[in-house]
């Protein structure tokens, strides 16, 4: 059974100037310990549809499955089996370090001994262990990305979610990320869903690409593929590939509707 | 422990540890009820209020509730901020009880207003009040309970809006006439008919009118027993609303 598996999931937003299709039908899938990058342009329905996975945001069509449960009849078991890394983390900055991973770890009902073990353990397995004690507003653009992540690993889910995780870091804090991302895939076979606007990063992180352009998926394949396809050679650049997909060459407008 | 109750006492102390790192903002609560209790209390002394007891039992029950309007109103405030952190969605996205989310902030909302009280009405002791020991205990019960009400109604509230700018003046625009229309300054008996009459449409009058009757000691009225009545319905009404936000999430 795929680890992420997506039927017709669409979402309409009501809005006082009559209904937004935000998301009109996405499908797709992912397997077992794949990293998947989910690209498409400003207002292409990425951020909706990572909330409607992460069960943030109620689906108005479709359906989908998440490490085999059900998005709208199970969504306890779709929380327990993925962790979600939002763009700005989700830290307090006046709280320390230790604190947070440690609640985060018991609102996904670890015990308190559990709770305190898994905290040293992330912070050894990602190098948080010196800044255990400090205000997560102390921490260097790096060491606050890795606790994000850390903070959506504490209950080992079978599913993470990661949305746009580099931007704002610098190019070696990038590269670090990159393999902390192949290194929790190796080790604990998690499947990864990343939306990304770096085709760079895509390129060299993704097994599988899943282009979305105006809330339908435009696109499917392995980065070569996508390249062959769209842009004629494999050696073609993702950019161009991406480009010549969602048919536009210059920045796009944003017609979604802000986060609702 | 079941998970419910392990979720709430893990919210509540994560704000009350969030409350302790701010004692001035503890205590600053409770500056507002005070002035009025030191520059507004000596004036009723001997005013003809024409209600039972001193000018004192009558003044420290408006005191007491006035300091849960305006403190419990503004709870929203603290998840406004903490939605532009992420840490609600963060939240959002475990399993924890949607119900805890919110019955652990209001716990501690309810503790450090009853905990203001104590130090009001020690105040007020000082300055010449005398009431009954259960009827200031029972004062106390209302504070958490009203408290409880106005706080849930307040993250409801930020947690649909966007925008500090945008929740202060509704707040306002709610705890001014609420406080007005209760008479928790001067019962509204003393007024003409028609503010009396439009008073009874105000839920925060039937609170006040309780405890100023349980600082009386009579406890067996039917004061007591609108005020307990109306309290109770209006927390299960406000908290039903805001686990249905959390449930449902905002921006």
């Amino acid at each position: 059974m795929p680890a992420i598996s997506v039927s017709g999931l669409s979402r309409t937003f009501t809005t006082k100037r009559g209904p937004v299709e935000a998301v009109r039908g996405i499908d797709l899938t992912a397997e077992r310990g794949e990293i998947l990058g989910f690209l498409g342009p400003n207002g292409a329905g990425k951020t909706t549809t990572l909330r409607m996975l992460t069960t943030l945001l109620a689906p108005t069509g479709g359906s989908a499955t998440i490490a085999g449960c059900d998005l709208v009849r199970d969504p306890a078991g779709v929380r327990r089996a993925s962790g979600y890394v939002a763009q700005s983390g989700g830290v307090d900055p006046h709280v320390s370090v230790r604190e947070e991973l440690v609640t985060q770890a018991r609102l996904y009902r670890l015990t308190k001994a559990q709770a305190v073990a898994r905290t040293e353990e992330l912070a050894a397995d990602l190098g948080l262990t010196g800044v255990l004690d400090r205000r997560t507003a102390a921490l260097s653009g790096g060491q606050r990305r890795r606790l994000d992540i850390a903070m959506g690993l504490t209950h080992r889910p079978h599913v993470l979610f990661l949305d746009e995780p580099t931007t704002g870091l610098d190019p070696g804090s990038r590269a670090d990320l990159w393999d902390l991302v192949r290194r929790i895939r190796a080790e604990h076979g998690t499947t990864v869903f990343l939306t990304t606007h770096y085709l760079d990063e895509a390129d060299a992180l993704a097994d599988r690409l899943v282009i979305v352009d105006k809330g339908v998926v435009v696109a499917d394949g392995t980065p070569d593929a996508l390249k062959r396809t769209h842009a004629g050679s494999p050696d073609a650049s993702l950019q161009d590939t991406f480009l010549a997909i969602t048919g536009r060459d210059s920045a796009p407008k944003d017609t979604a509707p802000l986060a609702v | 422990m079941s998970p419910f109750l392990s979720d709430t006492a893990l919210i509540f102390g994560r704000y009350a540890r969030q409350t302790l790192r701010s004692r001035l903002q503890m205590l600053f609560g409770v500056l507002m009820p005070l002035l009025y209790l030191l520059f507004f209390g000596p004036l009723l002394t001997d005013l003809p209020l024409s209600s039972a007891g001193t000018s004192w039992q009558l003044l420290v029950p408006g005191l007491l509730l006035q300091l849960s309007l305006f403190g419990a109103a503004f709870c929203g405030f603290g998840i406004i901020v903490e939605k532009q952190y992420g840490v609600i969605e963060r939240m959002r996205v475990t399993p924890v009880s949607r119900l805890a989310l919110l019955l652990g902030r209001v716990l501690r909302d309810a503790a450090l207003f009853v905990l203001q009280a104590v130090l009001l009405v020690l105040a007020a002791l000082v300055m010449g009040l005398r009431a009954p020991l259960a009827g200031i205990l029972i004062g106390f019960a209302f504070v958490a309970v009203l408290t409880a009400a106005l706080a849930s109604l307040s993250y409801a509230l930020a947690l649909k809006v966007t925008s500090p700018q945008e929740f202060g003046p509704v707040v306002n625009a709610v705890t001014m006439p609420s406080m007005l229309l209760s008479g928790l300054m001067l019962p509204m008996t003393l007024g003409p008919q028609w503010l009396d009459v439009l008073s009874h449409f105000m839920p925060f009058r039937y609170l006040v009118d309780a405890v100023r009757s349980a600082f009386v000691g009579s406890y067996a009225s039917s004061a007591m027993l609108y005020g307990v009545l109306v309290a109770l319905g209006l927390t299960a009404v406000s908290m039903a609303l805001c686990t249905r936000a959390f449930r449902r999430g905002a921006a």
